[in-house]
């Protein structure tokens, strides 16, 4: 079995009386994507959040390849190889396609405190970041701004800004949002491509995709993990289908 | 992530920025400065020596609106208490000069020291909040600053204190008006290439990516935090420079300087010239004590009109005075 490389033990947060994450633990291994499923509001974002150091844990620890980061900032995580896309698209509207993975590319390389070159002129980073571009197919797109990019290709952009960072962890959250059948079909071949050396938490509604893509799944209900198998197993388990997949 | 060959596409990505920008915009604008250093030069020939100190005026608020634009403008950072470093940058000049230190050698670095040091002190703990607490604590800050040199009673207290006479700077005699003018006009430029060079370096990507959208910066790797802070305080230290410009123009330096009305136009023309453009803040001071010079002339109640211009201006005209440089009258 390949390494473990992210750890989640004993995760509990509540908001005044409500148990949104209630003693949650998975895993997510090396070459893995390990999906977490869930109805609305049983407490993926707020799972994500902690995972991310956004928000604190009231209990429990995270940890990423042995070492406990559940209180390291979240601009620190960045810089030991975590990465994350948005549920909501969250890309710089202003900049072009470009700039926004080239920015990306600049986090991870050295701090930022230079007050002179144009960044533009940069070879070192527009060229990682055209590859990442090319790597989710918007290369062609480049010098477009990212406001006019259509839905699904700001999608794709996410995951080029997630890879520019060259992570080892990566966590996509709802790549597939709004997104037409035909959109989330190249989704599904574009992530199926990432997991080669990496670990991928994707926490996702498409149930479609979800099953074609995960090696595991976690089925989240109120705040619990009330499950965790590999796609047929999580199909056949009773309580799951009860739970979940029941009503849909 | 391998770096494979250079694709013959990279090339096209390379784009080193055009300070002045581009098309007509680029015309109207280098039109625009150099009208800005001309006109009064030629009223100064003439013998108008009022043009001259109308223009220089214009220049020394436009350091300060260029300054407040590098963080309000590029970094997001909506500060209501900007005229505090103008007025820390004059009182640099004055509280020496009061002493019988008249070297601008002393003076300059004096004001751009103690605003950034101003700076980094409000602006640490100011940028822990957002939004609408960050105008209100930025401006109580400035109120703070206000109401301390208010109370410095030596030096003038609610009275002001005269400047007897300009910084020395040996080398060159800013008495002369002309010479005042060519070096705050000198200034201007240095300021703008400064900011021009800041917004398009590593730091200024940083910078108006934290404007644009902060959480994901944060997921990105960046301590937004420590750059949102340098920001602030290269804008504070450049803003006390134009402060002690101001100091020397005026003659003159009374803590009303700082008043919070004072920040409130120094915003004014940020954003009527067009926020997070580079040349922006110089139109809009260009513009703003224009209309105010104008209005003036008519009426004591210029203020009505000119509250009214500036709403009407705010919202039809998008991207200010370089919005319509840019574009022309379309919308």
């Amino acid at each position: 079995m390949s390494e473990v490389l992210l750890n989640v033990t004993g995760l509990r947060k509540s908001f005044g009386g409500v148990l949104a994450t209630d003693d949650v633990a998975l895993d997510v291994r090396q070459d893995e994507i390990h999906a977490v499923i869930g109805p609305n509001g049983a407490g993926k974002t707020t799972l994500i959040t902690q995972l991310f150091g956004e928000q604190l844990p009231d209990e429990g620890s995270v940890f990423f390849k042995g070492a406990n980061i559940t209180k390291l900032p979240t601009h620190k995580r960045a810089g030991i190889g975590l990465a994350r896309s948005f549920q909501i698209t969250s890309v710089f509207m202003g900049f072009s396609v470009l700039d926004n993975v080239a920015l990306a590319v600049q986090a991870h390389d050295g701090h930022s405190f230079k007050f002179w070159k144009p960044a533009a002129t940069e070879i070192k980073l527009r060229r990682v970041a055209m590859q990442a571009l090319a790597q989710v197919g918007l290369d062609d797109r480049a010098s477009r701004r990212a406001a006019e990019l259509s839905h699904g290709e700001r999608r794709q952009l996410e995951i080029a800004m997630a890879l520019a960072t060259d992570p080892v962890f990566l966590l996509l959250d709802e790549p597939m949002a709004g997104m037409g059948a035909e959109e989330s079909a190249l989704m599904v071949s574009l992530l199926k491509s990432l997991k080669i050396g990496r670990a991928i938490l994707l926490v996702e509604h498409d149930m479609n995709a979800v099953f074609e893509l995960a090696d595991r799944i976690s089925v989240l209900v109120y705040g619990k993990i009330i499950a965790t198998g590999t796609p047929g197993e999580i199909r056949s388990n009773a309580k799951v289908r009860e739970a979940y997949l029941g009503e849909a | 992530m391998k770096i494979q060959e250079t694709s013959p596409r990279l090339d096209e990505h390379l784009k080193v920025p055009a300070m002045f920008g581009s098309g007509r915009g680029r015309v109207v604008t280098i039109l625009l400065m150099a009208l800005l250093l001309i006109l009064p030069l030629i009223a100064w020939y003439a013998g108008n020596k009022f043009y001259l100190d109308f223009s220089t005026r214009i220049v020394c608020l436009a350091i300060a609106a260029v300054s407040l634009n590098l963080i309000l403008g590029f970094g997001g950072m909506v500060s209501f208490g900007h005229a505090a470093f103008v007025g820390i940058g004059a009182y640099a000049v004055g509280i020496p000069a009061y002493h019988g230190y008249e070297s601008a050698w002393l003076h300059f670095p004096l004001a751009i020291g103690s605003a950034s040091l101003f700076a980094l002190f409000t602006g640490a703990i100011s940028l822990r909040t957002k939004g609408v607490y960050f105008i209100m604590i930025t401006m109580a800050f400035a109120q703070m600053a206000f109401y301390f040199f208010l109370s410095l009673e030596e030096y003038g207290g609610d009275d002001g204190m005269t400047l007897w006479s300009r910084s020395d700077f040996g080398i060159i005699n800013i008495s002369d008006g002309l010479t005042f003018f060519l070096l705050c006009y000198g200034v201007l430029a240095l300021c703008v290439y400064l900011v021009f060079r800041i917004v398009h370096s590593r730091f200024g990507m940083v910078l108006r990516g934290c404007n644009s959208n902060e959480a994901r910066m944060k997921a990105l790797g960046y301590n937004t935090y420590a750059y949102r802070l340098t920001a602030y305080v290269i804008s504070g230290a450049m803003c006390g420079l134009a402060g002690a410009l101001i100091a020397n123009l005026q003659d003159y330096i009374t803590a009303d300087t700082m008043t919070w009305t004072r920040s409130g136009e120094l915003m004014f023309m940020v954003i009527l010239g067009g926020a997070g453009s580079l040349f922006g803040p110089v139109f809009g001071a260009g513009a703003f004590l224009l209309i105010e010079e104008i209005l003036s002339a008519y009426t004591i109640y210029w203020a009505l009109p000119f509250g009214i211009l500036l709403i009407l201006s705010v919202l039809f005209v998008k991207g200010g005075v370089n919005g319509l440089i840019q574009r022309g009258w379309r919308r």
